[in-house]
């Protein structure tokens, strides 16, 4: 093959690898071993969607769940309704697929949306407001849907066809992962990051601050409804509950013991707690404890959080991908 | 009319309630420029604080007014002593770094106190943390084992709710067609005394003047020999007794206790400082009696269930159409 072809072929490169590797993993893994590692890749999906917010763009939202809620119930509103509907001409499985495609789509596409109403008033103040408005809104949200008979209220929408899998779980990791390492070194992500460093310097430099805050934000929003799409079609079932700030805070833990602005970072703390979670399952009613603690600990002792704004990749040797970004990564 | 006036009655008396949290809020952010997160759960230990007097003291079985002053006495020394711990502990040793450090610390302490207290009692042998430590092949010392034994009450309180005792009897007044109780004109005459109080504070006496100094700008008072960590930390105890009185006040109507219960009030009391613009004193009471009103109001004529999200739908409003309040000031951030 040319290199002109391999360079055609390189954007579509975590697709080659991911969906054999996924397909194989898919075919062996046990029952329980599957559920860890939807939940996981859920987790690590929420994970990096949120650093885009809270670690490039350094605007810190605790309201992550809200997003994910309206994901999930748009996605599932849309498989119930269409669980018997086949399009002519695909096999079931197919069909179903396809439709799935769609639900999570749509569920992104929601979530984008209220996103966008959450972030447009919010995001023209400093940070520190916007973390007390999105935990706001992320309650209001939640009670919308526990008084919405439309959406099944406080019981939720059972009865889900059991869509995920780790292929669609993988795939959605992949497509997240890829979507903010693209983010991060292209111009406009460059625009986040000198938000983050310093707002003034960036508006004097000509950065739409506002514009590219809630740009992120928005993107961060679509993500998390694909996490929400995706964690309902496996466990069936669909409640306001699954919801609540607990959520939002599980995930904002991860990000900032990760380390806020690295990807890898939010990839490992995601994975790290969801296995110590797994680990530690009688433990449950001190989870929300060990976590604030392990919040204001990090705060005092690293406040960088594991990786800093580090990239794993960014250590590893050539012929295994690494490759160094002009200069130092800010 | 009557209905306009029971409204307006039931809003005034929400109204002082919000006002005295905000207090706390904005008096923080001024002198700080930080959200102290943790307000709306300074607020829940307050609220707890009481009920373990009052039930050390038997308020159940035999009232009394003294009692009451016990209670508030004893709320008031236990929230001073947490918001100072707070400080101390979680904001300060951060003060230099980035202010994301002290919102995340902020964020942190709130969720520790909310979560820490709905943990099962230490009595309760069996799924405390103590009573897992034998399990880990730790020995819980003989000491700390009797001493809790010896603890009157559950603590931490889980998440049941409880019921506040009613210190003195309650009276209800028809005043042309609007219901008032003993409870409510005690409350209001109790949290206006507590404002004004504070407001002699922070413009007549030296304290409030180094206090102002600070605020306005914090290095600048250190250097003109004004001890700012000792402003800063009374400050916070200053704040956190107003939380602890305000949720005493609500106590009083609406008995109802559990761990979480200072979230929507704080987050509503936040609301009202920025209403009246973050920093400012008279500000945070405008907006307290402007949110509770407007509360009170909504509920009252349309329906109930909007009750919560009037406060946000107030809050949008300000932050699109006068993001620095009723009373703030423009502040240019400078380079």
């Amino acid at each position: 093959m040319t290199g002109r072809a391999l360079l055609l072929l390189r954007p579509a490169l975590p697709l080659i690898v991911a969906v054999p590797a996924l397909w194989a993993l898919q075919a062996v893994a046990p029952p329980y071993v599957s559920i860890f590692l939807i939940a996981l890749g859920v987790n690590v999906i929420l994970a990096v969607s949120l650093n885009v917010v809270n670690g490039f763009t350094g605007q810190f939202s605790i309201g992550h769940a809200a997003f994910m809620a309206v994901g999930a119930y748009t996605a599932a509103k849309i498989t119930t309704a269409l669980r018997d509907v086949q399009i002519a001409g695909l096999p079931v499985g197919i069909s179903d697929a396809v439709v799935f495609a769609a639900a999570l789509g749509a569920g992104m596409l929601l979530a984008a949306v209220a996103g966008l109403l959450v972030g447009v008033p919010s995001l023209r103040l400093r940070g520190d407001y916007l973390a007390i408005v999105t935990l706001g809104f992320g309650e209001i949200i939640r009670v919308i849907i526990e008084n919405s008979s439309f959406l099944g209220g406080a019981t939720g929408i059972s009865g889900l066809p059991p869509d995920t899998n780790i292929v669609w779980t993988g795939l959605g990791v992949v497509a997240t992962v890829v979507m903010a390492r693209r983010l991060q070194t292209s111009t406009q992500g460059r625009a986040l990051l000198a938000i983050r460093e310093d707002e003034v310097a960036a508006e004097a430099m000509g950065v739409d601050t506002v514009g590219w805050k809630v740009r992120a934000f928005v993107i961060s929003a679509a993500f998390a409804g694909l996490a929400g799409g995706l964690l309902v079609h496996k466990i069936l079932l669909c409640t306001p509950r699954m919801f609540t700030f607990v959520k939002s805070f599980e995930v904002v833990v991860m990000v900032v013991l990760g380390g806020m602005g690295s990807i890898s970072g939010s990839i490992f703390a995601a994975a790290g707690l969801t296995l110590a979670l797994e680990w530690l399952r009688g433990l449950d009613q001190y989870r929300m404890v060990i976590y604030s603690l392990l919040l204001v600990v990090l705060m005092l002792v690293r406040p960088t959080g594991l990786f800093g704004t580090r990239e794993l990749w960014d250590h590893l040797p050539r012929w295994l991908g690494g490759r160094r970004v002009d200069g130092r990564m800010p | 009319m009557t209905e306009l006036l029971q409204h307006l009655v039931n809003g005034i008396s929400l109204g002082t309630i919000y006002a005295l949290i905000a207090l706390g809020y904005t008096m923080v952010y001024g002198v700080l420029k930080l959200i102290n997160f943790a307000h709306g759960d300074v607020y829940m230990v307050g609220a707890f604080a009481g009920y373990y007097v009052a039930t050390a003291l038997d308020v159940q079985q035999r009232p009394g007014p003294g009692k009451a002053v016990a209670v508030f006495l004893g709320a008031m020394v236990v929230t001073g002593a947490l918001g100072f711990a707070i400080e101390r502990l979680a904001y300060r040793p951060l003060r230099a770094r980035p202010r994301l450090a002290a919102l995340i610390t902020a964020i942190g302490v709130s969720f520790l106190l909310e979560y820490g207290f709905q943990l099962p009692s230490l009595r309760n042998q069996g799924s405390s943390l103590l009573g897992l430590l034998p399990g880990w092949g730790l020995a819980v010392p003989g000491w700390l084992s009797s001493l809790v034994a010896a603890l009157p009450v559950d603590f931490p309180p889980g998440p049941t709710p409880r019921f506040f005792p009613e210190p003195f009897e309650r009276v209800d007044w028809t005043v042309l067609g609007v219901h008032v109780s003993n409870y409510d004109v005690v409350s209001f005459a109790v949290a206006v005394g507590f404002m004004v109080g504070l407001q002699l504070v922070v413009y007549r006496t030296k304290f409030g003047t180094a206090m102002r100094a600070v605020s306005f700008d914090a290095r600048i008072a250190g250097l003109m020999g004004i001890p700012v960590n000792r402003v800063i930390s009374g400050t916070f105890v200053l704040g956190s007794v107003l939380a602890g009185v305000a949720a005493l006040l609500v106590a009083g109507s609406r008995p109802r206790i559990d761990p979480i219960m200072g979230l929507m009030p704080g987050l509503k009391a936040f609301v009202a400082a920025v209403l009246g613009g973050i920093g400012s004193v008279p500000g945070a009471m405008v907006g307290g009696l402007a949110l509770g009103l407007g509360e009170e109001m909504v509920a009252g004529y349309t329906s109930s269930s909007f009750r919560d999200g009037i406060a946000f739908a107030m809050l949008i409003l300000v932050l699109l159409l006068r993001p620095e309040g009723l009373f703030g000031r423009v502040t240019v951030e400078k380079v």
